[in-house]
């Protein structure tokens, strides 16, 4: 565990709770990029942001200091965002990531840059990519960027959502599965 | 099966995904089979065509006041749950809340022998406001269901572990069960049918929880964490919740709308 992360918790521990700003401005950026890998848009990813340090904040007592903070504050993000996904309404998830609408002009390719082909190719990647998000199942999805993106083992995707490793892997082939068939037709060289 | 004949059985599609990102426990034995099959091959790499893609996905950098707003939030969540946390809301609270019980209990009473019973709640919203007794209990209820939500979400949140230490939760949820009786009887009495329902798949949930051993393994406790999950019950207690609220201000609104 990061040193300093182990002094911040204590002093939270011993009731210092404005200690625990510091946990939160260390660690909110992570969180919020795993956030909005999983909800899609930046309103859900920061509610989950929130919600993910009022829990760590309650359950801090239970957390051994062995562990590192960032992959315990992750797991929590982790549940946080999977709760959020099995609550809203399934078209809330379409938007793609990195749309304009949804993550800022900036984060998309400029046309001039790419040439129109390129751009409207990946414009249309995206969308699908959309839709084969929109058609995971919270569990599927959350283990799907945990293991693609964050780099996350199986044993600890299965760990942080409550999962056998079986069935972890299991969540992941489905979610590869999906992604596949939207994107192989567009992919194919 | 012999070495040779191990080494030129075709990986499956999942083989590849697990190979992929390094979780193959046979991965030199896969990595020697793409070497010589060109179907294989072939189909590795579409996988991981298909799997570079996923990479347009584009997260956006927050903003350099981003660390700040969140403490702001968090701070503001830290000093709502004060109030209204757990060690407010079943310990020193008791009291008042079994006052509030009393008062709903007598209300109830009241409402019943001086409001006629309304023939459907839904007749009730119409005329723009709710029945002496309704109003009433859905005053009190809303609180109830925010505390059953919050010791549902504490429970199925709760970090897995080889042994489930859950005694704190069950004694909240203990303290819920007598109450949830209540409100649910309440409920049916003023004609909340669809509230006594709720109250009623939430009172097994609580029951069943309130029951359990206190230690439980992760086995058991994964059972427990599927049942409620399945039942939804979580979610279908804070649509209730808000749905009660909304009914609340309605009828808030009500009386001023009527005297403009």
């Amino acid at each position: 565990m990061d040193e300093s992360d182990a002094v911040v918790v204590a002093q939270v521990c011993a009731g210092d709770s404005d200690a625990f700003r510091v946990l939160v401005e260390r660690h909110s950026r992570m969180v919020f990029r795993l956030a909005y890998r999983l909800t899609g848009n930046q309103q859900d990813a920061e509610d989950v942001v929130q919600e993910t340090f009022l829990r760590a904040y309650r359950r801090l007592k239970r957390f051994e200091s062995r562990a590192s903070f960032g992959t315990w504050i992750h797991r929590i993000a982790a549940n946080c965002a999977m709760d959020l996904l099995r609550q809203r309404p399934r078209s809330h998830v379409l938007a793609p990531l990195g749309a304009p609408e949804t993550a800022g002009a900036a984060d998309t390719p400029d046309e001039g840059a790419i040439g129109p082909d390129r751009w409207a190719e990946s414009a249309e990647i995206r969308m699908k990519l959309g839709h084969a998000l929109d058609e995971l199942t919270p569990c599927e999805r959350t283990a799907f960027m945990l293991r693609h993106f964050e780099g996350r083992s199986l044993q600890e995707i299965g760990q942080a959502l409550g999962l056998r490793t079986s069935a972890t892997k299991h969540s992941i082939f489905r979610a590869v599965q999906k992604m596949r068939r939207a994107l192989e037709p567009l992919v194919t060289s | 099966m012999t070495g040779r004949q191990k080494a030129m059985s075709h990986p499956t599609g999942d083989d590849l995904v697990l190979y992929h990102y390094g979780e193959a426990g046979d991965a030199e034995r896969i990595a020697s089979h793409l070497a010589t099959c060109g179907a294989c091959r072939a189909s590795y790499q579409q996988l991981q065509r298909t799997l570079t893609a996923v990479e347009t996905l584009v997260v956006p950098e927050p903003d350099e006041g981003f660390e700040s707003r969140m403490w702001q939030r968090v701070k503001r969540g830290l000093a709502l749950r004060t109030r209204h946390g757990w060690l407010a809301l079943f310990r020193p609270a008791r009291l008042a809340f079994a006052g509030a019980v009393a008062v709903l209990v007598i209300a109830a009473f009241l409402a019943g022998r001086n409001w006629p019973r309304p023939a459907t709640p839904t007749q009730a919203v119409a005329r723009g406001g709710e029945p002496g007794g309704a109003r009433v209990l859905l005053v009190a209820v809303v609180d109830h269901l925010e505390r059953s939500q919050r010791a549902l979400t504490e429970l199925v949140n709760a970090e897995p572990a080889a042994s489930m230490d859950i005694s704190a939760e069950q004694g909240w949820v203990r303290d819920l069960v007598p109450a949830n009786r209540l409100y649910r009887q309440t409920a049916s009495e003023v004609g909340e049918m669809g509230l006594a329902s709720l109250l009623d798949d939430l009172e097994r949930v609580l029951v069943e929880i309130a029951h359990s051993p206190s230690t439980l393994s992760s086995d058991e406790f994964d059972s427990i964490r599927q049942r409620i999950e399945s039942q939804g019950i979580i979610f279908k207690v804070r649509v209730l919740g808000s749905d009660v609220r909304e009914r609340q201000q309605a009828a808030a609104l009500g009386p001023a709308r009527r005297g403009a």
